[in-house]
């Protein structure tokens, strides 16, 4: 108690409020301090959820729509011309400006906005303090203000949409000069502005939020709860939040040197330039495009993990829960983390081996690259084994959760195919990288996240989904997923480019517009079946069915001691001390063992 | 209309879907939640179990449908390399997919609950966690063997018999420059571009060297079983050679050249046989993204005999030449219409911009 005091000093005054009135709810809070400046990490967790998930609409529709051009490239939608207009959609024909710039803001709202904060921002909020016994995070306050910078962020690139010039479409990665250039691509102009601003704020945000998972994990763990003890998914979470505050500092910089160059007449990344648009030479010489890549991709290859670790940590845990049975060798995967989270950081030329780069230095690249393969591997038999004598309840989390081992295994091994810069020459920039990196981080973190959703509504809303509408959601997301991004590696082998709307006039690559349509096809009810889910998340917010015990998963980790509704604060009476690590299911004939139990005498060791 | 009609059938599908699922709700509650988490875990447990079968079946049937269609025989020495690497990962890997994914849902379904089953408590063993280190590591460990013995192979100096050619990508299209009968490319500088003056690569003509470049926007040129050297370079923003039926690669970045090596081993013609296609071109795709017509940046390789080639090389005429021709009848330069239009609407917008 006293330990707890010192460090949470405000937080306890309230809980000590709690003491007296019999339920958790807070003193003359207001709707706007509930639900919207809110401090309590739930509420932020909520909110980052929603966000997302209206950002995860809309950048599926986006990826709709270009499938559409894909899949009928010379067919016209006259309802795009009413809704769209005709500078986008002139005829019902997607225009290829929109085309790029549709991709462009799928590929950045689903892998920041959605992924990268959607995830991460739910569940890190949500999980960390109530599984490592904390009243809410070290700073409430930063901890709000990360959500609002991300809030402004979305507006600023909600606005990007809207601008004459269209906002950018240069792709995610926004290489330069293209990125650069406002002569080069329509895109380039204020849309680009736009869109650097507003990752910008995002990188402010997750800077924010990084930093309070960091110290709230590090410093506020209740008593008794060792480092060893934490669950997995905590675990995950901090690697997560360590790669993401010391990459996306060299994200910004290197936006910010993008700025200057094109405000200021610097040349970080501009030389030897004619444009045709404008029959001009320009003056910038001695910049290197390549410079802004090695920036872009020392953070772009950490953050694909950003992305994966949470997802991770939460199918560790559902896994184990789901099958009654503790998560195999838990200091392994802890160990496999930690040497993907450092590898991470070494591996980021890899997505470079044909831009020129010294070739030995692609040997190194290629060598610290196929190693991230080997705690990967880890982890998937660690899973594997979990499974092995268990027994499993799926529920619709669990299932997700066995999706995503399923998508991690075949995403992974397409990436041995392109971690090796031979075949990357030929792989590069085709359709197989798309395939390769959907999979391995699109649809099995998408994965992780629908398992978290399904796993911790209750604790969430108190209330559950609905099972039948989950099973719907899963059966067709999984077989659909597969169908979409599995042939797609064909494509790919035949070497056909990403970021092609129309490859009809191309002899090496039209033999698959019948495949394409089917793709389309499949995507288009793929993305009708997540509305299912969407409706099935608010439907049930409100009128889901209640839940009635305090544990209802039979879970060990401390969440599922608080009470079903927790008020700010977490816990009403003290935080409860903790005796033993997370996974003792199955132990000495009982079904499991909270972590909040003391060692009993008699308790065989492992 | 058949948007409409589809948003309705969408609809009306969502309706009768949610309501399935509430009674189905129901249901459950009524039979006792025990008894229909029962029933959905086997439910569950057996699609699972179908998932795989149909999932391999899957696996195989799309490869019959697809391999004809993905390349055939590699075009290059260099995409051999490419192509065995390929088939070794190919097989290390499928091994890999088909014994995980297999362990996956037959554990799945195996182990699904079971009122008599009880979980066995197996928190680690260190024996089967160092197999599954040492093992991945050992084989990651041949594939980058084999991988860096090829890289360097084809990432190597080009040998000293090679045909150089240069290659310049620009919005939207594609520059070759042959060297000319010295064989040395003459100087050129970004600021002396001048489409007008037919100068779209800005040689500088004081340049003995550079005077008798010749500068096309036709094909790429290239001569069956003699090494080519690419010298590859950017007008204006990232774009990228690729070659796909060579296997070969390699981007294009403004201010810094780059170059690639291969032997092209059939010549179009033969491809064109070997293939069963008339309208066969190996094409260059470009395969960075460079701006609105980055999907139709294409450039055409012609693989001639040698022969052919030099029947070809010697109707050239050097872009010094052609620049010469085109000043001496007229005062004014006779550039193409629209390029002076271009110009023109540059200016103008350029203007607007600053
Ligand atoms: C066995 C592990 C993996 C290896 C060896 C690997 C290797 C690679 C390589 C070499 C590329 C670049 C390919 C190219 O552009 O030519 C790539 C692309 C990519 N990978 Fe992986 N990868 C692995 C796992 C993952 C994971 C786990 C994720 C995400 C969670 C991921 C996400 C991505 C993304 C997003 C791209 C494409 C980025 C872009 O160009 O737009 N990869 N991967
Ligand atoms: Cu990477
Ligand atoms: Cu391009």
């Amino acid at each position: 108690m006293s330990h707890e005091a010192s460090l949470h000093r405000e937080v306890v005054t309230t809980h000590e409020v709690h003491h007296d009135e019999h339920h958790g709810h807070h003193h003359q809070e207001t709707f706007i301090t509930k639900y919207v400046f809110s401090q309590d990490h739930k509420m932020i967790a909520k909110q980052f959820l929603i966000t997302g998930i209206i950002w995860a609409i809309i950048g599926g529709l986006f990826s709709v729509l270009f499938r559409l051009q894909l899949g009928y490239p010379d067919q016209s939608f006259p309802i795009l011309e009413d809704i769209l207009g005709s500078k986008w959609a002139a005829g019902g024909k997607i225009q290829p400006e929109f085309y790029y710039a549709l991709v462009t803001m799928h590929g950045t709202v689903l892998v920041f906005f959605v992924l990268t904060a959607g995830l991460s921002g739910t569940f890190a909020n949500l999980l960390i303090p109530l599984q490592v016994g904390a009243r809410d995070m070290a700073s409430p306050l930063m901890n709000m203000l990360s959500y609002w910078f991300f809030f402004i962020a979305s507006i600023v690139m909600i606005a990007s949409l809207f601008v004459q010039t269209g906002p950018a479409s240069g792709g995610w990665t926004a290489y330069p000069p293209l990125s650069a250039l406002g002569d080069a691509s329509e895109g380039s102009k204020t849309g680009m502005d736009l869109w650097l601003v507003a990752m910008a704020l995002f990188v402010v945000s997750q800077l924010l939020a990084g930093l309070n998972y960091i110290s709230t994990i590090l410093n506020l763990r209740t008593k008794g709860m060792a480092m060893t003890r934490l669950p997995l998914t905590i675990w995950a979470l901090f690697f997560t939040a360590v790669l993401g505050v010391l990459s996306f500092p060299v994200l910004f910089s290197g936006f910010i040197l993008l700025l200057f160059d094109r405000h200021a007449g610097t040349s970080f990344y501009l030389s030897d330039i004619f444009l045709a648009s404008t029959q001009k030479a320009l003056p910038n010489e001695g910049g290197s495009a390549i410079l802004y890549q090695h920036l872009f991709w020392f953070l772009g290859h950490p953050e694909v993990y950003i992305i994966l670790l949470p997802a991770m940590g939460m199918v560790s845990e559902i896994l184990t829960t789901n099958a009654r049975k503790p998560i195999f060798g838990y200091m392994a995967m802890v160990g496999s983390m930690f040497a993907i989270a450092i590898l991470a950081f070494l591996v980021w030329a890899h997505h470079m081996f044909v831009t020129g780069m010294n070739p030995f230095l692609g040997s190194v690249f290629v060598l610290l690259t196929l190693l991230i393969a080997v705690p990967s591997a880890i982890k998937v038999f660690n899973w594997l084994t979990t499974l092995w004598r268990g027994n499993l309840r799926f529920t619709p989390g669990m299932l997700f959760a066995i999706g995503f081992v399923s998508f991690f295994i075949s995403g992974g091994l397409t990436g041995i195919f392109v971690g090796n810069s031979t075949i990357d020459i030929h792989l590069h920039d085709t359709m197989f990288v798309i395939a390769h990196f959907h999979i391995v981080m699109g649809v099995a973190s998408f994965f992780g996240m629908f398992a978290g959703v399904y796993h911790w509504f209750p604790k969430m809303y108190g209330r559950y989904m609905n099972n039948t509408l989950a099973y719907i959601h899963f059966w067709i997301t999984l077989i659909g997923a597969y169908l979409i991004f599995w042939p797609m590696h064909y494509e790919g082998l035949a070497g056909m480019p990403r970021r092609y709307l129309d490859v009809s006039g191309w002899v090496s690559f039209n033999q698959f517009s019948g495949l394409n349509r089917f793709i389309s096809i499949v995507s288009i009810i793929v993305f009708a079946v997540q509305l299912l889910f969407v409706f099935n998340f608010f439907y049930s917010i409100f009128k889901g069915r209640r839940v009635r015990t305090q544990n209802p998963w039979g879970s060990n980790t401390l969440e599922w001691t608080t009470p079903i509704n927790p008020g700010h604060g977490n816990w009403e009476g003290e935080i409860p001390e903790v005796h033993r690590w997370a996974y003792d299911y199955g132990k000495d004939g009982r079904d499991f063992i909270p972590q909040t139990e003391p060692v009993g005498k008699n308790e065989s060791s492992h | 209309m058949s948007t409409q009609l589809i948003m309705a059938i969408l609809a009306l599908g969502f309706i009768v879907v949610f309501q399935i699922a509430k009674a189905s709700e129901y249901v459950a509650v009524l039979k006792g939640e025990k008894k229909s988490f029962e029933q959905n875990n086997k439910i569950n447990g057996f699609l699972l179990l179908a998932f795989l079968v149909l999932g391999l079946i899957g696996v195989y049937w799309c490869n019959e449908l697809l391999k004809g269609k993905i390349l055939g025989e590699a075009a290059s020495d260099h995409g051999e390399k490419v192509d065995a690497m390929l088939h070794i990962t190919l097989i290390l890997t499928g091994i890999v997919f088909f014994i995980t994914q297999i362990l996956l849902f037959w554990f799945s379904f195996k182990y699904q609950y079971s009122e008599k089953r009880k979980a066995y408590y197996f928190p680690h063993n260190n024996t089967l966690e160092l197999i599954w280190t040492v093992v991945p590591a050992i084989t990651l460990f041949i594939l980058v063997g084999f991988g860096l013995v090829y890289w360097s192979r084809i990432t190597g100096d080009a040998p000293a018999n090679a045909n150089i050619v240069e290659i310049t990508g620009k919005q939207f299209g594609w520059i070759y420059r042959y060297p000319g009968k010295d064989k040395v490319f003459g100087k050129k500088y970004y600021k002396n571009i001048n489409e007008g003056k037919n100068n779209q690569l800005g040689l500088l003509w004081d340049d003995k060297a550079a005077q008798d470049d010749i500068v096309s926007n036709e094909a790429l040129y290239m001569v069956v079983n003699k090494p080519i050297k690419l010298v590859i370079n950017s007008r204006d923003v990232v774009h990228d050679v690729g070659l796909v039926h060579f296997r070969m690669k390699m981007d294009a970045v403004p201010g810094t050249p780059t170059t690639m090596w291969f032997t092209p081993k059939f010549t179009t013609e033969e491809m064109k046989k070997k293939t069963g296609r008339e309208d066969f071109e190996y094409e260059i795709s470009c395969d960075q993204m460079c701006g609105k017509g980055h999907y139709s940046m294409k450039g055409i390789v012609k693989v001639v005999t040698a022969a052919e080639y030099a029947l070809w090389l010697a109707k050239q005429k050097p872009n010094y030449q052609q620049v010469m021709a085109d000043q001496a009848p007229a005062a004014t330069p006779a550039a193409a219409v629209d390029t002076v239009k271009a110009t023109a609407a540059a200016a103008t917008h350029s203007a607007t911009n600053n």
